[in-house]
């Protein structure tokens, strides 16, 4: 199986019902806000960072990745109670970034998706603590170790969570 | 030929959306209220869309929770109330004598501080309310409560449970409000150790840990010791447990200070129900009144008893002496005496709560060499006082 496209018409674009574009994205933020209630280690995971990549990826198109990971990243601002815009920067760039990168490699495989999800947490990690350090001027301590095990746990749960996301798909 | 905007379309418009959240950011940092750390109209604005949009779900999440949870532990509570009831009625016991012995150290600690003018601070109304969030991500360190402006909170006031402090409000919206932890990196807490009385400043580090910074280092700090609120950051009353000192460690940036870290009273990690102190007052409640006084007369019964006991048997304290205690002493009869710590008095008999294997310490002391005419006297039935138990019905030692 090639993995590399030649073209964006040899790429598949993927479509989703509005209802999904709109519900995915709530049960994610939904969810991130609700379980480290219980489970305190889930904070690790950033189901909306996974969700921007997989409708990013899935869309195939830039300016629709950027507005989705700018409306995901605004709302888990809100509700996370850091700035808002931190979290809209990060996932702007990742959400364009995502769909660029979609177009040009395979994205159903199993092993691009962990290193697509691992390589745009650390990305998010580096914007993050650039945006604090350089904007806001906060003193953040950066822990890479730390970084690192945040973007591999998001890599491993990215995995079963594209497969599971992948039967909202359609095709336009 | 492509025009510029459409072949850079797409980065024009990353470009824009960038541009348009930096200077949102800059706008926030700019007016946030400085002195209570609270957002900006327009930004508390989205954060209510925000909070108003997901809280439903949440508060349904909850219910169902509760619901699958109350089916299930009422049948195992049913199992074990009788076991629960027999223990908490130990502990009651014990909480009274506790209770009693602790009673006339606050009344003296209320003498000296009308003394010197000093106002105390009692939590004198709490609102009960439930977690039903989180911020979700390790860089904040936030909780969402049912409760809101509806049910009189409002930003400041601080959030405590039973074992510790948790936070302060931070946000408020009608029917939920936002929390900010102490172990946030930008919150801040007044407090002192509880022994050596150092005082320094509660603040969350990167993990999430608790820990007092700017302290110059001092053989006196010991892991274990309790950490308490000093009242001085005018948001958690004085007094209240905030959690005991772990380990010191050196403040990399600035060198001669250290940092205290602190393991929390309350579990931070889990919590389910909080108290937000609503109102503080110069007075008890008529309740906390109530507990007090009934305090003061057990530990006054007990005295009475001990008094009794050390009358009738040998001791070294000659009968008649001048500076011997009166037999009835109330704060009524002698307001200016000196207030005795009251303890209570030891088991003349072993009984069911006497460890095994203990001998009665009453009954060994009535033959020391140094008193040998000294017989244990029979205790007369005149003994017992009125309002009082017999002396050999004595509260026992807990």
């Amino acid at each position: 199986m090639a993995i590399v496209y030649n073209s964006r018409l040899d790429a598949e674009e993927h479509g989703f019902h509005p209802l999904v574009s709109v519900l995915v994205p709530l049960l994610a933020l939904l969810l991130q806000v609700y379980l480290p209630k219980y489970f305190h280690g889930f904070a690790t995971f950033d189901l909306p960072l996974i969700v921007t990549i997989f409708f990013a990826v899935g869309r195939r198109h830039p300016i629709s990745g950027t507005l989705t990971g700018a409306i995901i990243g605004l709302l888990q601002d809100a509700l996370s109670g850091l700035p808002i815009g931190i979290n809209g920067v990060t996932k702007s760039i990742v959400g364009f970034l995502a769909a660029s990168i979609g177009v040009r490699i395979d994205v159903e495989n199993s092993g691009t998706r962990f290193l697509l999800n691992f390589g745009f947490a650390l990305l998010a990690s580096i914007i993050y603590i650039l945006i604090t350090r350089v904007l806001l001027g906060t003193e953040v301590p950066i822990a890479w170790t730390r970084e690192l095990l945040r973007a591999v746990a998001n890599g491993l749960l990215a995995v079963p969570l594209f497969l599971l996301m992948d039967m909202t798909k359609r095709r336009p | 030929m492509e025009s510029f905007s459409g072949r850079y379309k797409n980065l024009l418009v990353l470009a824009a959306v960038l541009l348009l959240q930096v200077m949102g950011l800059a706008m926030q940092v700019r007016r946030t209220v400085p002195q209570s750390g609270s957002d900006s109209h327009q930004v508390r604005l989205v954060r209510y869309w925000a909070v108003a949009a997901v809280s439903p779900f949440e508060r349904a999440l909850l219910a169902i929770g509760h619901g699958t949870r109350h089916v299930w532990s009422n049948y195992i509570d049913l199992r074990r109330v009788r076991r629960d009831n027999d223990s908490l009625r130990a502990e009651i016991s014990r909480l009274r004598l506790e209770q009693a012995s602790v009673a006339e150290d606050a009344r003296q600690a209320q003498r000296l501080q009308a003394i010197l003018a000093f106002r105390e601070r009692y939590i004198y109304k709490t609102v009960a309310a439930q977690v039903i969030g989180t911020s979700g991500t390790d860089q904040s360190r936030m909780l969402y409560i049912d409760k809101g402006s509806r049910d009189g909170l409002k930003p400041d006031m601080p959030v405590i449970t039973p074992d510790g402090i948790v936070g302060k409000v931070k946000d408020v919206f009608p029917k939920e409000s936002q929390v900010l932890e102490v172990s946030d990196q930008t919150s801040g807490a007044g407090v002192v150790l509880e022994s050596t009385r150092i005082r320094g400043i509660l603040r969350g580090n990167a993990a999430g840990q608790l820990q007092m910074i700017n302290l110059l280092p001092d053989e006196r700090i010991k892991a274990g010791e309790r950490v308490l609120t000093s009242g001085g950051d005018q948001v958690f009353p004085r007094g209240l447990p905030v959690g005991q000192v772990v380990s010191t460690e050196k403040d990399r940036e600035r060198d001669p200070y250290i940092n205290v870290m602190i393991k929390p009273a309350a579990n931070l990690l889990q919590l389910e129900e909080v108290l937000i102190i609503t109102q503080l007052s110069d007075h008890m409640t008529d309740a906390q009144q109530k507990d007090f006084n009934e305090a003061e007369a057990t530990g006054l019964t007990n005295r009475r008893a001990s008094d009794v006991l050390s009358e009738k048997l040998p001791s070294t304290q000659a009968p008649g002496d001048a500076a011997a205690p009166d037999l009835i002493h109330t704060p009524e009869a002698n307001p200016n005496s000196v207030p005795i710590t009251v303890k209570p008095p030891p088991a003349l008999h072993p009984d069911r709560f006497s460890p095994p294997g203990t001998k009665p310490p009453a009954l060994p002391a009535a033959k020391p060499p140094a008193l040998p005419a000294a017989k244990p006297p029979a205790l007369p039935a005149a003994t017992k006082l009125p309002n009082e138990p017999a002396a050999s019905e004595a509260p026992p030692h807990p």
